[in-house]
């Protein structure tokens, strides 16, 4: 394939991909918008997997030195991102009986 | 060889699929749980199939291929270690810093992508290196602006610094950071072409400084929220350089959801995103402090409980002070005697509750309210007027007056609750101090509102003897 066609199918992905989180987001309730913003922290961690390829790849000290730190960060994104928006997530509980349980002593400090 | 190539592709399809999925998931109380999770699995699937990857490097880096595999594990040990223990331990009021930590990381993976890929001896095109040099830049300032966001709501850095003609300098690093990665891609087969992506790396991180150290904490949220799609658009831009669709697709949706959920934040404070950003907030403020220097009422925290256990609906508005003092437990706790007592009782929460949208709703959460008892602002800001009591818990800004009525008060049309209009007003507050956009709030000075004094944990649990007294006798 030309290189001119990659670039242009590289901009469909890009223009699909766009609208799709535009979709995804739109219609949010505002309680939401701090796990999510934490999720899609998450998703973005993805990047671990280029940092990744650049590390297989790598064929000087620099390029190792810089693809470590590279890895290392994209994992703790990974890890963290989800670690926090799991947390978040996992308060989200619906109420049947809202008075019945004891109370939780909320304040972790 | 072509089959492991297909596997690693493949997966990133499934991958990015899940991910996107998982992420719509998300965005409905109801099945965000296992929207985490979905989107967990698919993160899990395609980091295991990129180490198939080892079997088709690049000539070069066959001699290295062990180091580079050690290495990386070693890195996504210590990385993907260090950031679980932490998420796990932090405190819930600590998240948004958190958020700000993990999402500088992502930019800086991306920007050691763009390294490589800059100071490599692979052979790119110059439409490459000018998608890298982006996605470095872009990456590069998510990852000093997301630190010094960090510092900011972690109290590290208390005041913003601004100095005259600052944006004249911040312009100018921008403009030079810019031209350094033009050279850099120009000189990149000379030998001094390293020396000059080198220099346009720091300028880039300079970048991403500049830009947020004007800011000041109260805008955090959505400076936060703006450097998530940055990272996420450098992401996708590195994709493309890695001939990667998965981080391409991932890293645009984030990108484009980032992008609307701050527009969205901004709205929430009605603030513009040029407006957070260029403009410095609350420097205008000084002039209109010196109002009508009332006397504000103050009743006993027994007193206030009283009410509102004879009251028949009692509105709550929780504020950043409230997490603050580790009191919502102590809250849900005296919330659930006045429910008991025959009390009709909600919570009402502004949109920028806490520190950003949505935290107040999960700092309640963790306290066991159940989240049909909390309203958004649209929903329940007609209700005030028919409301016995509200009680106004270490908020501010997001219930003064002036936001509706005083043109020449700097937080002027931000959409507040009508906390005011309801028949009594209790604020619990530790002091007169001012909230944080430092404007003074004439709610405090209004007939029927009465302030409660105290620390908010050891208010609240006043209210909650006063209760149990009041049933008792």
């Amino acid at each position: 394939m030309s290189t001119a066609m990659t670039f242009v199918i590289a901009l469909y992905i890009f223009m699909l991909a766009a609208f799709t989180g535009y979709e995804v987001i739109s219609r949010v309730p505002s309680i939401l918008h701090t796990p999510l913003m934490s999720g899609s922290n998450f998703v973005h961690g993805i990047v671990v997997v280029g940092a990744l390829g650049a590390l297989f790849n790598a064929s000087s000290v620099l390029e190792q030195v810089v693809g470590f730190l590279g890895v290392m960060l994209g994992a703790g994104n990974v890890v963290g991102g989800y670690v926090v928006t799991d947390r978040m997530l996992a308060m989200f509980k619906p109420s049947t009986k809202p008075a019945a349980s004891a109370p939780a002593s909320g304040a972790k400090s | 060889m072509i089959l492991l190539a297909y596997i690693v592709a493949l997966s990133g399809l499934i991958a990015s699929g899940l991910l996107v999925y998982g992420l719509k998931r998300m965005s409905s109380p109801v099945t965000a749980v296992s929207g985490i999770v979905t989107a967990g699995w698919g993160m899990l699937f395609v980091v295991a199939a990129s180490f198939l990857q080892i079997f088709s490097v690049s000539d070069a880096a066959q001699p290295h291929i062990v180091v580079n595999v050690i290495l990386a594990v070693l890195a996504l040990v210590i990385g993907g270690g260090w950031a679980g223990w932490k998420g796990r331990s932090v405190a819930m009021t600590a998240m948004p810093q958190m958020v700000a930590l993990f999402n500088g990381m992502g930019g800086g993976a991306a920007a050691a992508v763009s390294v490589i890929a800059l100071t490599g001896p692979k052979d790119t095109g110059v439409g490459q290196l000018l998608v890298t040099v982006a996605g470095g830049l872009i990456g590069s300032m998510s990852l000093s602006g997301s630190l010094i966001a960090w510092a900011k709501l972690d109290g590290r850095m208390n005041k913003p610094i601004r100095f005259g003609g600052q944006r004249i300098v911040n312009a100018a690093v921008f403009m030079l950071t810019i031209l350094l990665g033009v050279m850099a891609v120009a000189q990149y087969h000379q030998p001094g072409g390293g020396l000059f992506a080198l220099l346009f790396f720091i300028g880039a991180l300079l970048c991403g400084i500049c830009m947020t150290v004007p800011i000041g904490g109260a805008d955090m949220p959505v400076v936060i929220s703006l450097y998530n799609a940055f990272t996420g658009l450098a992401v996708g831009l590195e994709g493309y350089v890695m001939a990667d669709p998965a981080l391409m697709i991932a890293g645009m949706v984030v990108g484009s959801a980032g992008t609307l959920l701050t527009v969205m934040m901004a709205k929430g404070m009605n603030r513009s995103i040029t407006n957070v950003l260029f403009s410095n907030f609350g420097e205008a403020t000084a002039a209109t402090a010196s109002g009508p220097q009332k006397e504000a009422k103050s009743v006993s925290a027994s007193d206030a409980a009283t009410t509102m256990r004879y009251a028949s609906t009692v509105i709550i508005v929780p504020g950043y002070g409230l997490a603050v003092a580790q009191a919502q437990g102590k809250l849900y706790e005296f919330v659930k005697l006045l429910q008991a007592a025959g009390v009709d009782v909600k919570f009402a929460i502004h949109p920028v509750a806490g520190r950003m949208p949505g935290h107040m709703n999960v700092l309640l959460a963790e306290a066991g309210v159940p989240y049909d008892m909390i309203y958004d602002m649209d929903d329940i800001n007609d209700s005030f007027a028919d409301t016995d009591v509200a009680l106004v818990i270490g908020a501010n800004d997001v219930v003064n007056p002036s936001a509706r009525t005083d043109k020449s008060s700097p937080i002027y049309g931000m959409p507040i609750l009508n906390a005011d209009k309801a028949r009594q007003v209790f604020v619990i507050k530790r002091g007169m101090g001012m909230g944080y956009s430092a404007v003074q709030n004439p709610l405090f000075f209004q007939d029927n509102c009465a302030m409660v004094f105290g620390d908010a944990q050891a208010v609240l649990s006043k209210m909650v003897e006063a209760v149990k007294g009041l049933s008792a006798s």
